[in-house]
């Protein structure tokens, strides 16, 4: 269990991002990561009274706040009904509700954790993250950054219709997902498909080739789902061989772009 | 650090350290039902409601708790009456340890979804494990509480 010398409850995100630049201090978000780090930290900076913990329309879209818990981003009516529940599918086997009452939006993007059903979902929809410092990103290019000492203040996902199918693979219900898959199809953009968990960081699997370019048949799907097997690097952990994980590649690329045109 | 925290409606005020646990403060004042199960914040035995939500204690700050309100087992024993009953007499409590954690989030899920289906409740009690049980009993204690009190409503 990680220990703390101080803990402040941060008055502004600018307090917030001064006291983390010390390298010992520690941004707080649902605490279930980071309490299974071991040692001693010095600062613990709780962002939980900065009013961050709510999801609002903007004109571009939604601002989730990176303070919402995991189980609110679940429930959303708005954000379930643009996406055909894709919310509700990929955080629901997310541990337990208790657990999903304290997880947070922020942490699990901050955390860019390979397993992330979060972070495939998030890719899925072309979000963007809005840092205190760095400012407005792309999530996919977040993606890929190493953690510097900047505070995660919103996940930007846009306001368009976008057809969204999600998929996991667990060995048992609540474990970490073995593979996550997510497809979508914007109305205007070819579809797009994010693997995750292999076990590393989730990635967009791009149509180099264009197998999907005359349209989403049964065929090009298939087409596709091999293409995708022999793209996606994936690796070994104890959840699975990366034979397995690129069979479930297959698998679930086949049943997530399956789940657009039905 | 001084925190007073409303524990089970009446407010407790006490010297915490930056890093004391919120499972940690509830059992040092009276609360024994709430217990540790796990080290990796998967198990619902530290259940507890901060502000009415479900929450494992294990991984709250009781200094980010400070100024809300705490409920664990012993604030909710005539809510918890109603339905205990009827999963005990389906055996489905055998060591029991897992007990107050799960009771403290079939009411949680009771007081989200009053009639919710097998699945619904499967789904809300997943995080919530016993290592004696197949939770077959506990569903069927819950289903069986659910339909005795559909029959007393009629
Ligand atoms: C046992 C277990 C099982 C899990 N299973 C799954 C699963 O199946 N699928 C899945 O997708 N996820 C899973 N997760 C991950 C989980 O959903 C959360 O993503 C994770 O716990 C981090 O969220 P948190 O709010 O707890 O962040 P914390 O643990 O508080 O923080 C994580 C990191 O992010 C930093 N941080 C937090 N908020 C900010 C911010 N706003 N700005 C800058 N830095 C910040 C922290 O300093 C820390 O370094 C699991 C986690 C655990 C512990
Ligand atoms: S002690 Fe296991 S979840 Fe808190
Ligand atoms: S009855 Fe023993 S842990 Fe559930």
């Amino acid at each position: 269990m990680l220990q703390f010398q101080n803990y402040v409850r941060a008055q502004s995100l600018e307090q917030a991002y001064t006291l983390n630049q010390n390298r010992r201090a520690r941004v707080l978000g649902g605490m279930l990561w980071l309490r299974t780090e071991g040692g001693t930290a010095g600062t613990a900076i709780d962002l939980s009274a900065l009013g961050l913990d709510t999801i609002e329309r903007t004109g571009e879209g939604w601002a989730i706040g990176a303070m919402v818990s995991l189980r609110t981003l679940e429930r959303h009516p708005e954000l379930n009904a643009m996406t055909g529940g894709a919310f509700a599918k990929a955080l629901a086997p997310i541990v337990g509700v208790q657990f999903r009452n304290l997880a947070t939006v922020g942490g699990s993007v901050w955390g860019r954790f390979g397993f992330s059903d979060v972070l495939t979902l998030l890719l899925a929809l072309d979000a963007e993250v809005e840092l205190y410092h760095a400012g407005r990103i792309p999530l996919a290019q977040f993606a890929e950054l190493a953690p510097d000492r900047d505070i995660l203040v919103r996940v930007l996902v846009p306001d368009a219709p976008v057809k969204l199918d999600y998929q996991a693979a667990r060995i048992a219900r609540t474990d970490l997902p073995l593979l996550t898959c997510a497809a979508a199809l914007p109305q205007d953009a070819p579809p797009r498909l994010i693997i995750g968990a292999r076990p590393m960081r989730a990635m967009p699997v791009a149509d180099a080739q264009g197998i999907l370019s005359a349209g989403l048949t049964p065929e090009a799907i298939r087409a596709f789902a091999d293409y995708a097997a022999g793209a996606v690097p994936t690796g070994t952990n104890s959840r699975g061989s990366a034979e397995y994980r690129t069979h479930l590649v297959k698998v679930l690329t086949t049943r997530a772009l399956g789940g657009l045109i039905q | 650090m001084t925190i007073t925290i409303q524990l089970n409606g009446r407010p407790v005020t006490a010297e915490v350290s930056p890093d004391t646990l919120l499972l940690d403060f509830v059992r040092a004042h009276g609360c024994a039902s709430v217990k540790c199960g796990c080290e990796t914040a998967g198990c619902g035995l530290c259940t507890v409601f901060l502000d009415d939500v479900p929450v494992l204690s294990c991984s709250v700050l009781a200094a980010r708790a400070d100024g809300h309100s705490v409920t664990t087992l012993e604030g909710l024993q005539d809510e918890a009456a109603e339905f205990v009953g009827f999963i005990a007499d389906q055996g489905a409590d055998q060591c029991g340890f897992c007990n107050p954690g799960f009771v403290m989030n079939t009411i949680a899920l009771l007081r989200d979804n009053p009639d919710p289906t097998d699945e619904e409740i499967r789904s809300y009690l997943a995080g919530n494990l016993c290592r004696c049980s197949g939770y077959e009993g506990q569903l069927r204690g819950i289903r069986s509480f659910l339909n005795s009190r559909k029959e007393g409503a009629q």
